[in-house]
């Protein structure tokens, strides 16, 4: 009789932590160009190797190439940079803003820009997003006014949802986003659901599911895929895969699965990764997802590769767990800056150009941080009133509350 | 009117109102095709067609984030969690987005959802078919907690629910599905054939959430009770004869506080019943209104008679049930206070 061996239990490392030299080279990135364009009424099990690889157009030279490019015009592609440039010049004011006690806190979308950005652009009015903390380029994009983020960023006395939610937790119903809840992975299922009522009142419109890597781990992603999967529902299920969840490395959530898109290759739903950091990638990949949505041939998963190039929050510092220059390391680039290349090389745009771009950026952001300060910041100026408070916890205010409202005297 | 189960009430409900409103949609874990494993839901799906009222996977918090995200739409869905046991899945939904969308998101989004489920103990359903987390509901802000004892109030709740426009968890006595149940389990079971709220408006018609309802007018002593426990206690107070005022909630929150005021400063005394779990139960937060609203007219100590602080046993459920003896001695006990 032979003893088995003492099991030992497995418990994944990053590549590299602090001291150490990055290393991507686990990060298999085919050429530019390089993976097919299938038809939106595709057999799923046909394009299985979509969920591994990963669809990029801009090549290393800054053209675009291969069959998912051709799809944006020079002007839209400059108002695309421009987006991912307010986005940028945003998060930086706000960054700085709450250093300066102006807020309590804060979430910054670095390096991942071009997904909100771009996906926004691939939707039609109706449509509804289900966001998390790092899409807030779904409304720049879309025009949302930058004064009325600010305010609610700051909690003052023009802040749209009367200081009740956490700094970037944004509510527009008017430009498809819906209110985010903070708790991570709940709203994934719930984006599903909005599209099976789109598809049950015969509507036309689709629902986008947003996610971080760390968070499909959670329950309600496996729900929203399975629900997904049964009622064929009409929804793109978009997981940000940006390597880290707060400190935790990807790979914890990921476990022995190849890629997070692969997730959806044992629910029947085409899966296909995407260069997250290459605008014009980003935005036809959305623009074939949301179209299968469209035509009610269901959802859609897709994994967009990109770097959480900044902290995960203004309470988070990188620094303690992975090394800090990891993020110059990042083989996928800048999404900005390689837009600009693509643009330079389309003959459209040049360093000038686009030095000029980023001052009116600034300027028109600095503008609108004015207006949004002259209604006060978290602990000066003009503030939601405590009445609020008690406000819309119920369509009508039931009789404990109003008793409450008058013991506190508000 | 016609005579109704609380099966039958629940489900004319439910018609009544998908005929009337088309956003009214109905799913659950085997709501569609069969109807139900309570069968309230029988023939639902034959009648509106099965987009209308479906089938869902086992998957609680699927469930109720997918009804959330169909109400965020603009449909009213009213869903079944097949037994109140099986929703801690679905709590962070329900206490983190149902009842926060409209708070959170200055009223731009709401959630008008109905979440049906079964509460209660008294057919041997063991500690996984017999909870009843009211309190767990109750405690939650944004949420409104109703419990029917009779298929006239439940079918005047449930539509008052559906057209509601805030998330409404309806929790339905299981014991009370075919009968008025009060607690003597060795004696036949009484239908509701034979009972006066048995007798139930056919059509539209609503009962207001948060208005409780007297059962049976008394001087000696107040008695709150919800559920199940409205005909324990009408037992209990027929068997001690005492002069009990008993009041059936009917609605946990928003609570009925006029018509319990009213009562206990008429009496002077108060007797608190449920079958859930004392600590922290529903019953806590009763006393607590109660003494803060009439301790000056109070003649005695305010009594809880509830379920005992253990999971619901299954071989012992006669003694874990709160029992009209349980309720006569307190009611007796405080009599004498």
């Amino acid at each position: 009789m032979t003893a088995d061996a003492p099991l030992s239990l497995h418990v994944p490392e990053p590549a590299v932590r602090p001291g150490g030299s990055p290393d991507f080279s686990n990060v298999k990135i085919p050429k530019a160009g390089a993976v097919p364009r299938p038809n939106i009424d595709v057999e799923p099990e046909s394009i299985r190797d979509l969920a591994f690889s990963i669809i990029r157009v801009l090549n290393r030279s800054g053209e675009a190439v291969g069959p998912w490019a051709g799809l944006l015009r020079d002007e839209e592609l400059i108002e695309g940079m421009r987006h991912m440039m307010t986005l940028r010049t945003f998060d930086a004011r706000m960054l700085i803003a709450q250093r300066q006690g102006k807020t309590s806190f804060y979430m910054q979308h670095l390096g991942e820009e071009a997904i909100s950005c771009a996906f926004r652009k691939a939707l039609s009015p109706g449509d509804m997003n289900f966001p998390t903390y790092r899409q807030a380029g779904l409304l720049i994009a879309d025009g949302y006014p930058m004064v009325d983020m600010m305010c609610q960023v700051y909690s003052n006395s023009r802040d749209p949802l009367k200081g009740r939610q956490l700094p970037v937790m944004y509510s527009s119903k008017e430009h498809g986003f819906f209110t985010i809840s903070g708790n991570l992975a709940t709203q994934y299922i719930q984006a599903v659901g909005w599209a099976m009522a789109s598809a049950i009142r015969n509507d036309t419109k689709i629902a986008a599911a947003w996610i971080g890597d760390g968070s499909t781990a959670e329950s309600d992603f496996h729900a929203a895929l399975v629900f997904a999967s049964t009622y064929k529902a009409p929804v793109v299920l978009n997981i940000v895969n940006n390597q880290w969840a707060i400190s935790t490395f990807q790979g914890i959530a990921r476990g022995g699965s190849g890629t997070f898109a692969a997730r959806g290759l044992g629910f029947g739903i085409p899966s296909l990764r995407v260069d997250g950091n290459d605008y014009l990638a980003v935005y036809a990949v959305a623009k074939w997802a949301i179209e299968r949505a469209r035509r009610n041939l269901g959802p859609t998963l897709v994994e967009y590769v990109t770097y959480r190039a900044g902290a995960h929050s203004t309470s988070d510092d990188p620094s303690a767990y992975r090394p800090k220059t990891e993020s110059d390391a990042w083989p996928l680039g800048d999404p900005i800056i390689r837009l600009k290349n693509h643009l330079i090389v389309r003959g459209v745009w040049s360093e000038e150009r686009h030095k000029q771009a980023e001052a009116e950026i600034l300027d028109t952001v600095i503008a609108a941080q004015k207006e949004a300060e002259s209604y006060g910041t978290l602990h000066a100026g003009g503030k939601p009133s405590a009445r609020d408070m008690f406000d819309g916890v119920y369509a009508e205010m039931p009789p404990h509350l109003r008793r409450q409202r008058q013991q506190a005297g508000v | 009117m016609a005579r109704m189960t609380m099966i039958e009430a629940i489900r004319d409900a439910m018609d009544v109102m998908m005929a009337r409103d088309e956003r009214v949609v109905v799913f659950g874990e085997d709501v569609g095709y069969f109807g139900g494993v309570f069968r309230c839901t029988a023939g639902l799906q034959q009648k509106y067609g099965k987009t209308r009222c479906f089938d869902a996977p086992i998957n609680e918090a699927g469930i109720v984030g997918a009804a959330i995200g169909m109400a965020a739409y603009g449909l009213h869905p009213c869903i079944e969690i097949q037994f109140a046991d099986y929703m801690y899945p679905a709590y962070d939904q329900i206490v983190s987005e149902a009842a926060r969308l409209r708070y959170r998101s200055n009223s731009e989004f709401t959630c008008p959802l109905v979440v049906r489920m079964p509460t209660g103990g008294g057919i041997f359903g063991g500690q996984t078919h017999s909870q009843s987390p009211e309190a767990l509901f109750t405690h939650v802000s944004g949420l409104k907690t109703v419990v029917p004892s009779n298929p006239h109030d439940a079918k005047g709740l449930l539509i008052a629910a559906i057209e509601d426009p805030d998330p409404v968890i309806f929790l339905e006595p299981k014991r009370l599905y075919n009968g008025p149940f009060d607690g003597h389990h060795d004696r036949p079971i009484t239908p509701w054939s034979k009972h006066d709220l048995g007798e139930v408006p056919s059509g539209h018609f609503t009962l207001p959430l948060g208005k409780a309802s007297i059962v049976r007018e008394g001087a000696a002593v107040t008695v709150l009770a919800y559920g199940t426990m409205v005909y324990v206690a009408q037992a209990a107070a027929a068997e001690t004869g005492v002069d009990a005022e008993i009041i059936d909630l009917r609605t946990l929150l928003p609570l009925d506080m006029e018509t319990i005021v009213a009562s206990v400063r008429k009496t002077g005394r108060c007797v608190i019943v449920h079958e859930a779990t004392l600590t922290s139960g529903f019953g806590a937060e009763l006393a607590a209104l109660v003494q803060e609203a009439c301790f000056f007219q109070l003649e005695a100590p305010i009594a809880r008679v509830t379920g005992w602080d253990t999971p619901y046993p299954h071989a012992q459920e006669w003694d874990y049930f709160p029992g009209p003896a349980r309720v006569g001695r307190a009611l007796v006990e405080t009599l004498e206070a």
